[in-house]
């Protein structure tokens, strides 16, 4: 978003690693260590440990008022840390501005304030970096080229539009979403922050949505998917942090989790117990729904 | 995965009928073949050069106006002050001119200044405080409609300016604001003109430049738009000192057209210019609207207003009329907004 167009344009095919300069997979692009955050006598966050690597996608877990969102303010530059380290590319620093972490290559795409829905889909993905051509007053946008590179890098992307003109309120959510995510991608992102970005969506969307998680994890980004939800999460997640109340309830590789552990231990795996056994003793033991309870959490 | 090219074979079915029935405009230009053949029809001068020459020229001042409206309705804000400050342009010059002896295109400088200045004001008040721009600019035109009946009063001693043909160099300014072009037997005011090139350039600028960009943007849908780092402050106060600058054109054209400028020109106008833009397809709600609509929605202010006289009938019919076009236009908007808006 911040890499001015005329650099980061093309002459020839669409090289999905033209834009940004990735780090070898696996590689951390940022780290945090025991971070924190006050506001004056209120401890939103604390001890929060992760990273996040290029080619990989790290799952940040959490109820409502976890502290999800106050640990993305903290990587997308909205709020300053105030306890631990914040480390990108190893380096210890303090994002002071969202700008600040574009340059850096951080990007975020927020659940519903992604798209401006009446203006078309090429407006929309071009919008605040737009490519001009000519000179002085008879500087123009060059439309074309616009379209051209909306239409490729979308499909590239797996997104195939019939047509860059419509207004992008015309698509699905989870289209809108992965629109916004193409663009992130194309100005040279190298890591993706997604706020939710399939809370609001249906269960077909939601499968859309993931894919293109999936893509931009294969593209080389390093991915920061924020959700309540372990059954997206697990699919495409490589690493799974979970917050609880503020706090850090520990930070997984894959290899060490089961999507039945990730359930349980979101759902506070202790409660949920408790729960399935009243459901079976006043529901009888062969319900459904008690069955299913005792399922997930054993 | 098809190959990345603009063109698509499936969107080859679009034909140009339907693209055409997309653009925002198409009402306004529907609505104004209409009206010129029923009144080229009825009346006997409508069509004549010479009538032709009277109703464009009052739909030019209107069109010029119309089409800054446009633009800042587009950016999703109002200005209620657009009317006063026509007024108030062609007052600062005549009064700096006759009653101070200032050089008349020095006068009309300071008054552009002036009118940038209110613009700007305008744009920082509703930018910093948030307060809708419905409110802030009627606040502002108050403000600008005092100062045009008291100011001029107490200045002067009258409520209009005489003698201003008397100024010194004043057929120059007259002869880029005010002179009259003999075509085909009618005369096109200085006026049309700008009129024409005014609608130009905003169109350019809306369509083809980065600035355009952020008008739909930050009138679509601000907070996406400052989220990926569009000037949303500079854009929109921009869109009001744009709005202003035009005030100061028509106050000029106004001025060195009919040689005399009231204490109360432009005053009730305001609304006048919303109309036009929403018939041409500005939504209310911003984000959407076309410079060659509202430009059209004045042309058919501009024939209405004298197809009535020539016809005849009760000047106050325009009024009902103007009410009943704003109407259909805003269920027009928002039918094509909803349609725009929602998934396929």
């Amino acid at each position: 978003m911040t890499s001015t167009p005329e650099q980061s344009i093309p002459t020839g095919d669409t090289d999905p690693m033209r834009t940004s300069v990735p780090a070898a997979r696996g590689t951390a692009v940022i780290e945090v260590r025991d971070i924190g955050k006050r506001y004056g006598n209120i401890i939103a966050l604390s001890d929060v440990s992760t990273s996040v690597r290029a080619g990989e996608v790290t799952c940040v877990l959490g109820d409502n008022g976890a502290g999800k969102s106050t640990f993305i303010k903290i990587l997308a530059g909205a709020h300053e840390h105030s306890d631990g380290q914040l480390l990108i590319d190893g380096d210890a620093i303090t994002l002071s501005s969202p700008r600040a972490a574009l340059e850096l290559g951080i990007a975020t795409v927020y659940q519903d304030l992604a798209v401006v829905p009446l203006m078309p889909v090429w407006r929309n993905f071009f919008l605040g970096s737009e490519i001009t051509k000519g000179f002085g007053p008879f500087k123009k946008l060059d439309v074309d080229e616009m379209k051209r590179i909306t239409k490729s890098e979308l499909s590239a992307m797996g997104i195939d539009l019939r047509d860059v003109e419509q207004p992008i309120g015309t698509l699905s959510g989870g289209e809108r979403q992965c629109v916004a995510i193409a663009r992130a991608v194309y100005f040279g992102a190298r890591v993706l922050i997604l706020d939710e970005p399939t809370a609001a969506l249906g269960v077909k969307q939601s499968g859309v949505v993931l894919k293109y998680i999936a893509k931009a994890r294969d593209r080389g980004l390093g991915v920061v998917f924020i959700t309540h939800n372990p059954h997206h999460a697990y699919p495409v997640g490589d690493r799974f942090m979970l917050l609880r109340r503020g706090k850090s309830m520990g930070d997984f590789p894959k290899s060490e989790m089961t999507l039945e552990e990730l359930t349980s231990m979101m759902a506070g795996g202790a409660e949920l117990e408790s729960l399935a056994h009243e459901l079976e003793k006043t529901m009888g033991a062969d319900s459904t729904i008690a069955q299913e309870m005792k399922a997930d959490v054993t | 995965m098809t190959t990345a090219t603009v063109t698509d074979e499936r969107i080859a079915r679009t034909s140009t009928v339907t693209k055409l029935l997309k653009r925002p405009e198409i009402g306004a230009l529907v609505a104004a073949v209409v009206i010129f053949v029923f009144f080229a029809a009825t009346t006997s001068v409508f069509a004549t050069a010479p009538g032709a020459s009277t109703w464009l020229r009052g739909a030019s001042t209107i069109g010029i106006m119309a089409v800054a409206v446009a633009l800042l309705m587009i950016g999703g804000e109002f200005d209620l002050s657009a009317g006063a400050m026509t007024g108030f342009t062609g007052l600062v010059v005549g009064v700096l001119t006759t009653e101070y002896g200032l050089n008349i295109w020095a006068a009309i400088l300071v008054s552009l200044a002036l009118a940038l200045l209110v613009g700007f004001i305008n744009g920082v008040l509703v930018m910093k405080t948030g307060l809708p721009s419905f409110i802030v600019t009627l606040g502002t035109f108050f403000v600008l409609q005092g100062i045009d009946l008291a100011g001029t009063k107490a200045l002067i001693g009258q409520v209009a300016i005489q003698g201003m043909s008397d100024v010194p160099f004043y057929d120059s300014a007259k002869k880029v604001f005010g002179s009259a072009a003999d075509i085909g037997g009618g005369l096109v005011y200085a006026s049309v003109f700008w009129w024409i090139a005014v609608t130009a350039v905003a169109t350019w600028i809306l369509l083809r430049t980065r600035t355009g960009n952020w008008i739909f943007s930050v009138g679509g849908q601000q907070t996406a738009a400052r989220q990926i780092g569009v000037p949303v402050f500079k854009t929109k106060v921009g869109l009001f000192m744009t709005t202003a600058g035009a005030g100061w054109l028509v106050g000029m054209l106004l001025l060195f057209t009919t040689s005399t400028v009231q204490s109360n020109t432009g005053v009730g106008q305001e609304f006048i210019y919303i109309i036009c833009a929403v018939v041409g397809g500005c939504l209310m709600t911003g984000g959407y609207g076309s410079a060659i609509g509202a430009a059209l929605g004045a042309l058919i202010y501009g024939m209405v207003n004298q197809g009535i006289v020539y016809s005849g009938w009760d000047n106050n019919w325009l009024k009902a009329f103007l009410g009943v076009m704003l109407l259909g236009a805003v269920l027009l908007n928002e039918w094509v907004r909803k349609r725009a808006e929602t998934s396929r």
